[in-house]
């Protein structure tokens, strides 16, 4: 099954490496992983996204709540959240009746257009990993020059949250 | 009080009361190594490569309970360490390691001796750090120390760059008496309810098994299980790194499990039905195969690491928090149920456990004409009155002394299990003698074993530690030749060195005693020698049997009802009879 883990760290030089390290050593696999420093620039939250069955993924938190630099952590995806990708994609747009297509697209993917040149669009989309593949499966596969992807960060909903 | 890095360091460790530090110098620790010579506090121990170092100080914390320390040099040094490290961390022994770091500015730039120390020691160690700035080193050192001798302990390895440590960069010290880390709280309390639990639990069995593993020794919690044990009445089993934390001369203890386990503890951990783990972590020689392990048996775990339960074996009562803590609890929550053992169940579970331990699974071919390995064992155990502290190093000279060496007390069995370090025995002995410098330290080793660290014979005659080593040498490395003989069809394929050196010679070159034993008649006699030698390193090389194998064992694949017994045991199992 797939999970999604929030943790909050320590923002010390070295700590996405024991998180990586950790999930190579142990052989557990990560489908994506994000990081970056929160209100609290003394903490980084990271959000990792695995597969494994249920023992596997107890395994994880436990040795990931095991290092030294992770003050809390928790499965979001026990419980009711939300999860968001960011996707930045290159287009060619190149005559009036492909740019209108992809303008179509956007319209209906609600994305935006973040960056027009005379042959290309960048095209700026949110949303769950599901909804980012549906729009590349979408787009005309020959019009894509570059496609980066954020990977999934998430939040539980309500007003159970992860603080320190 | 104005100090530099190097000095900040060297007063840290006196502060922290630290007697010795276990090192070798080079250029990214010679600021440091200045500050040690210009006091008398912290002894320093120059060993001869810094493998020798991280045992040394391994086995000074293994039978003290207090952190070992290291200090090394960049590079080649770090390296050195990392198996010492990787030692002790899978036996889970405190200890900090200070490896010196090439100047901050040239870090990354492939300068003189510069490894990744951080990077390359980060999967086996509790917890690393590198020291970027001078005001960071005191509570750097301090986390460093906390971190590994709370919880479950374990190596802790500070980097510090060479300009952290200059003479000439002064700042104010104040040793800080405690610190405390948002990201790292161990639990110590269990929790009351499973406590509670696992009493009711434990009392309803009719067929109990407690098995108890280096947990107990690092807890500190020997009285506290022992205790227990007496309470219920019930059978205790120990894993290799446990031993010594019950009297394995109490009539309760039916031996070691696993693969080299007695008969009568493997059979009992296979028709046990209630088992408690007692900080033990379900390794993989001891339990066999998983999917054939303790199949009738509910299990209660108590472990201070919650990674430790459910990891290799699933269990239905997990209690985490340290052992001696939760021995108490226990023991309260016993005399709060009030209930006594099922006294008829017991009776009958002792009966069947007798009639085990009657196969006298541990028997040898006592009319040998050879030195039996087993034999020197039991003659180390009677003429050192099983006082002794033992170090070994990794293979069946390990075996057969955790088999026949009945330790009564903790902290006395010094051995690498979870790692199976060769090298480990001498220098760790070093250290222990220097932590108990009346006691009587042995290091058992063998010919090939001793000689992954034999330069720190140098290292004893320096400091006067007068260990002896019980070298069982069957020209042989032994436990591969069995493996070999097994499973490979006696192809002994490089388990056989043509050019063993002359230990005798060697001994005394280095300015020791050497002595050879060849007649099983003169074992006991060298012993005695040996040890009446108080105040000399005495190498005794013992000429073995060289196909002795150690049994019972369990083959790869097999559960712990499947053990072939050794030749000389009365009823053999099918599974014996196949191997003949």
């Amino acid at each position: 099954m797939r999970h999604i883990i929030s943790v909050l760290m320590e923002n010390e030089s070295g700590a996405l490496s024991r998180v990586a390290g950790l999930f190579s050593a142990r052989g557990y696999n990560i489908e994506s992983l994000t990081v970056a420093p929160t209100e609290d620039a003394s903490l980084s939250r990271m959000t990792l996204v695995t597969q494994g069955s249920n023992e596997i993924v107890e395994q994880i938190t436990k040795q990931l709540n095991k290092l030294v630099d992770v003050v809390k952590l928790a499965d979001i995806s026990d419980g009711s959240h939300l999860e968001r990708e960011l996707m930045l994609i290159k287009l060619r747009a190149q005559g009036d009746s492909t740019r209108a297509e992809i303008k179509r697209m956007v319209d209906i993917y609600r994305a935006r257009i973040i960056d027009v040149s005379d042959d290309t669009f960048i095209v700026e989309l949110t949303g769950d990993g599901e909804k980012l593949n549906a729009f590349i499966a979408a787009v005309d596969p020959t019009l894509i020059l570059e496609t980066v992807r954020s990977g999934a960060t998430g939040i539980s909903r309500g007003s159970k949250s992860l603080q320190v | 009080m104005q100090l530099s890095g190097g000095e900040i360091l060297i007063q840290f460790l006196k502060d922290e009361g630290v007697e010795f530090v276990f090192g070798y110098p080079g250029g990214a620790v010679l600021h440091i190594y200045d500050a040690l010579f210009r006091q008398e506090d912290v002894k320093h121990i120059l060993v001869r490569h810094e493998q020798g170092a991280t045992h040394a100080a391994d086995g000074y914390a293994r039978s003290t309970g207090k952190p070992g320390v290291v200090l090394v040099t960049s590079g080649p040094g770090a390296t050195n360490a990392v198996t010492g490290i990787a030692t002790a961390h899978l036996d889970s022994i405190p200890m900090v390691i200070i490896t010196g770091q090439v100047t901050s500015q040239y870090i990354g730039s492939d300068a003189f001796q510069e490894v990744d120390a951080v990077g390359i020691t980060r999967p086996c160690v509790k917890h690393n750090f590198l020291v970027k700035d001078l005001k960071d080193l005191v509570s750097t050192l301090k986390k460093a120390f906390y971190v590994a001798t709370t919880g479950r302990p374990g190596p802790v390895v500070v980097d510090i760059p060479k300009d952290i440590t200059d003479p000439n960069i002064k700042i104010d010290y104040v040793y800080p008496e405690k610190i405390s880390m948002r990201s790292y709280n161990p639990k110590i309390k269990g929790n009351p309810g499973q406590i509670k639990k696992a009493a009711e639990l434990l009392l309803l069995a009719k067929r109990p098994m407690i098995y108890s593993g280096g947990g107990v020794v690092l807890s500190g919690a020997s009285e506290e299980l022992t205790g227990f044990v007496h309470t219920l009445g019930y059978p205790i089993t120990s894993t290799l790194m446990g031993l010594g934390a019950y009297p394995s001369t109490d009539k309760q203890f039916i031996g070691m499990l696993g693969m080299h386990g007695t008969y009568e503890a493997n059979m009992g951990m296979h028709e046990c039905d209630v088992l408690i783990a007692v900080g033990a972590r379900f390794d993989d020689r001891v339990t066999g195969d998983i999917s054939k392990f303790c199949p009738y048996a509910k299990i209660i775990h108590i472990d201070i690491d919650p990674s430790s339960i459910s990891k290799n074996v699933r269990v239905d009562l997990p209690i985490v928090g340290d052992i001696k803590d939760v021995m108490n609890d226990m023991m309260a929550a016993f005399k709060e149920i009030n209930k006594k053992p099922d006294a008829d169940a017991l009776e009958s579970w002792w009966k069947q456990l007798e009639e085990w331990r009657n196969k006298q699974c541990l028997q040898y071919d006592r009319n040998s004409d050879l030195i039996k390995p087993q034999y020197v064992i039991e003659k180390l155990y009677e003429v050192t009155g099983g006082e002794a502290f033992v170090t070994s190093d990794v293979g069946q000279h390990q075996m057969f002394a955790a088999q026949f060496y009945k330790f009564d007390q903790p902290n006395r069995w010094i051995n690498s299990g979870g790692l199976g370090t060769m090298g480990f025995g001498l220098p760790a002995a070093i250290g222990v003698q220097l932590a108990h410098p009346d006691a009587q330290v042995a290091c058992v080793t063998g010919e090939a074993s001793i000689q992954m660290c034999i330069q720190e014979l140098s290292t004893a005659l320096q400091y006067n530690t007068p260990v002896k080593v019980v070298n069982l040498n069957n020209r042989y490395m032994g436990m591969v030749r069995q493996w070999q003989e097994f499973f490979y069809d006696s192809r002994y394929s490089q388990s056989y060195m043509d050019t063993i050196p002359d230990f005798v010679k060697l001994a005394e070159s280095y300015g020791h005693v050497g002595m050879r034993i060849e007649k099983p008649a003169d074992v006991e006699g060298a012993l005695r020698e040996a040890f009446a030698m108080k105040d000399r390193t005495v190498f005794m090389d013992f000429m073995t049997d060289r196909t002795e194998n150690v049994y019972p064992m369990i083959a790869a694949g097999k559960g712990h009802h499947e053990m072939h017994l050794a030749p000389e045991c009365l009823v053999n199992t099918p599974d014996d009879r196949e191997l003949a």
